[in-house]
C-alpha cells in the first residue's frame, strides 16, 4: 500500500507553517531518502506519517496498520534487556493485530530478529552495556518486530561515528532487501541519502515543501563517479535552498 | 580473519557504490560488526567486596563514640543528665533482660511496616492516576504537596479524638505521613521520564493501561523508589510521634512508648537507649532494604557510574 501526501500542511498554533503543500507518493517496497537542512520540518513530516501528530491541512494516505518508527536516539527502554525490548514490541504489536502469540513464540521471534541484525549473542545485555551502533541495531530490530510494511527512520545514524555509520548503511541495505519494507529515511547528509535511497526528495526550509526530486539509478550505484556527480548536484541545490534564507 | 574474499579482483562487476572488495559478503559484514562491537563496548571488571564501604562507616561510628565518651569524662554535666556510652549500653542490657527492647522494637517495626505497606497499596494507583490525568493533577496536586509539608504529628490530636487510644490512631497518623510522600515521589518520577519513551510506546501501539503499567511505571521506578524511601522515613517518624503522644489504652508498647517512659522516670539512659534503637532500626532498613534495591536498579540502568555512592 503506497503512501500518498496531497497538499499536506502543518502549523503549530498561530506560528508560521512548518510544512506547506507537501506532495509525494511512495510506492510499496521503495526506499526514499528525505533530505533537508535543519528546521525544514523533516521530523514533523515523519511524526505525521507515524500518526504522532495531525496535519492541519491536506490529505494523507498511509497503511491502515500504521508505521514502524526508528528514532535518532535509539530510545531503548533501559529497564529491559535488548531481547526484552524486542519482546515488548512483539507483545504490543500482537494486541494491535488481535492475534495472541505465546511467550515461547515471541522469544523465538526475538531471537530471529536479533540474529537478523547480527546481535545473536547480545540479547541479554542492557542498553547501557551496548555501543551506540549496537543500540541502533537493537532499535532497528525492535521496529522490525512491529511487522508493519512502512518503516520510518528519523536520522537513525546521525549520532554514530563514521565507521559504524558506514557499516550500518550496508546492514540497513541488506535488511531492506531481505524484508521488502517500504522505508522513508530522513537525513541531512547528502551522501547518506544517495548511498541508501532509490529516490531522494529535497525538502525546503520554512515552510517545508518538496522542491526537488532525484532518482538514484543502478548506474549511480555501480559507478562511483556518477554517484559523486549526483551528490554534487544535490548538494548545490540544497545550498541554493539554504542561501535563499540569507536575505 | 583473512579469507579468499579479500583478494577478489577489483574489476569484478558490482551492484553498489562501495566496492565489493571493501564491503565483502554478508559473512564478512558479520565479522566486521562483531569486531567493532567488541571494540566499542566496554568490558566491565567485576569488583570484589569494597572494604571501605564497611570499614569507613564503622570508623566514623567509633570516632563519634570516643568523642561522646571524652565529653562525658570532662565532667561538665551531671552523670545522670548526660550518661556515657557505657552507661547507655548497661541500661540497654537491663532493658533487654526485662524484654522491653524486644517488645518495643517488634511492636514498632510491625506497625511501621504494616502502615507503610498499606500506604504503598493506596498511594501507587493514586499517584499513577494523578500523574497520567492532567485535570486531576491540577486539582489535587497542591493539596498533596501541602499534606507532605504538614507534620503528620499534627494529626495525632484529631486521631485520638476520632479513634481513641487504639492502634487505629497510630495507623492513621502513619498513613497521613507516608501516603503523600509516596504519591509525590511517583509523580516526580513520572515527570522525569524522557518524553521519547511515551512516543516509542505510542508508536509500538500501547493502549492507556499498557502505557501506564509497561512503560510509565518502570520508567518512573527510580523516582518511585525514592518516594518509597521517603515514605518509609515519614511512616517511621510519624509512628514515633504518635507513640510518644498517645500512650496507654489498647495501644501496645512501642519504641516511642519506651522513650516516653524514660522521660516520665527522668531516666536519661533509657531515653538515650530508645533514641539509639529508633536510629538503628532506621539505618538497618535503609542498609538492608532500600540501599540494595536502589543500587541494583541504578546499576541495571547504567546510572551508577561516576557517583560517590
Amino acid at each position: 500500500m503506497p503512501v500518498v501526501l496531497e497538499h499536506l500542511g502543518k502549523r503549530f498554533g498561530d506560528g508560521a507553517p512548518v510544512l506547506d503543500d507537501v506532495n509525494a507518493t511512495i510506492a510499496k517496497g521503495e526506499f526514499v531518502a528525505l533530505l533537508g537542512a535543519s528546521g525544514c520540518g523533516k521530523s514533523t513530516l515523519l511524526n505525521i506519517l507515524a500518526g504522532l501528530e495531525q496535519p492541519t491541512s491536506g490529505a494523507l494516505e498511509v497503511p491502515g496498520d500504521g508505521a514502524a518508527f526508528m528514532f535518532q536516539d535509539s530510545a531503548l527502554f533501559p529497564w529491559l534487556t535488548a531481547r526484552g525490548n524486542i519482546e515488548l514490541a512483539l507483545q504490543l504489536a500482537d494486541k494491535n493485530s488481535g492475534k495472541r502469540s505465546s511467550k515461547a513464540e515471541r522469544s523465538a521471534r526475538a531471537s530471529e530478529l536479533l540474529e537478523l541484525v547480527h546481535l545473536g549473542g547480545a540479547g541479554d545485555k542492557r542498553p547501557h552495556e551496548l555501543s551506540g551502533g549496537m543500540r541502533q541495531r537493537v532499535a532497528l530490530a525492535r521496529s522490525l518486530a512491529q511487522d508493519r510494511q512502512l518503516l520510518l527512520m528519523d536520522e537513525p545514524f546521525a549520532a554514530l561515528d563514521a565507521i559504524t555509520r558506514d557499516l550500518l548503511h550496508d546492514e540497513l541495505e541488506r535488511i531492506w532487501k531481505e524484508t521488502g519494507r517500504t522505508i522513508v529515511f530522513v537525513t541531512h547528509n547528502v551522501r547518506e541519502a544517495v548511498r541508501l535511497g532509490q529516490r531522494v526528495l529535497l525538502l525546503s526550509s520554512r515552510p517545508g515543501r518538496v522542491v526537488a526530486e532525484w532518482d538514484v539509478t543502478e548506474e549511480h550505484r555501480t559507478d562511483a563517479g556518477q554517484a559523486g556527480e549526483l551528490t554534487a548536484t544535490i548538494t548545490r541545490r540544497l545550498r541554493e535552498e539554504i542561501r535563499r534564507h540569507a536575505n | 580473519m583473512p579469507t579468499e574474499q579479500d583478494v577478489r579482483p577489483v574489476t569484478e562487476p558490482s551492484e553498489h557504490i562501495t566496492s565489493p572488495v571493501l564491503k565483502g559478503n554478508p559473512e564478512d559484514l558479520r565479522d566486521l560488526e562483531a569486531g567493532l562491537d567488541k571494540l566499542q563496548s566496554d568490558t566491565q571488571a567485576k569488583a570484589g567486596i569494597d572494604w571501605s564501604r564497611v570499614l569507613l562507616p564503622i570508623a566514623a561510628l567509633v570516632v563519634l563514640i570516643l568523642v561522646w565518651q571524652f565529653y562525658v569524662s570532662l565532667g561538665l554535666k551531671r552523670r545522670d543528665l548526660v550518661p556515657g556510652p557505657l552507661d547507655v549500653l548497661g541500661q540497654m542490657g537491663v532493658l533487654w533482660g526485662e524484654g522491653k527492647v524486644q517488645e518495643s522494637v517488634w511492636t514498632s517495626l510491625q506497625r511501621g511496616l504494616v502502615g507503610f505497606l498499606i500506604s504503598v497499596v493506596v498511594a501507587t494507583p493514586v499517584g499513577l492516576i494523578l500523574a497520567q490525568a492532567a485535570p486531576l493533577r491540577r486539582a489535587f496536586g497542591p493539596l498533596i504537596s501541602g499534606l507532605q509539608v504538614l507534620p503528620s504529628v499534627a494529626w495525632v490530636p484529631a486521631a485520638i479524638i476520632w479513634f481513641g487510644l487504639t492502634d487505629a490512631t497510630v495507623y492513621f497518623v502513619v498513613l497521613m505521613g507516608a501516603i503523600p510522600s509516596i504519591i509525590n515521589g511517583l509523580i516526580s518520577g513520572v515527570d522525569q521520564i524522557p518524553p521519547q519513551y511515551r512516543s516509542v510506546g505510542k508508536v509500538l501501539g500501547a493502549n492507556r493501561l499498557q502505557m501506564a503499567l509497561q512503560i510509565v511505571l518502570p520508567a518512573a521506578l527510580p523516582g518511585y523508589i525514592g518516594g518509597l524511601k521517603q515514605g518509609w522515613a515519614f511512616s517511621w517518624r510519624s509512628l514515633m510521634a504518635a507513640e510518644i503522644i498517645a500512650t496507654g489504652g489498647s495501644i501496645g508498647f512501642g519504641l516511642g512508648s519506651l522513650l516516653d517512659q524514660g522521660r516520665l522516670l527522668s531516666d536519661m539512659a533509657t531515653v538515650m537507649s530508645a533514641i539509639l534503637l529508633i536510629l538503628a532500626v532506621g539505618i538497618l532498613i535503609e542498609l538492608l532494604v532500600f540501599g540494595p534495591i536502589e543500587k541494583r536498579l541504578l546499576q541495571r540502568r547504567g546510572l551508577l557510574a561516576g557517583g560517590t555512592r
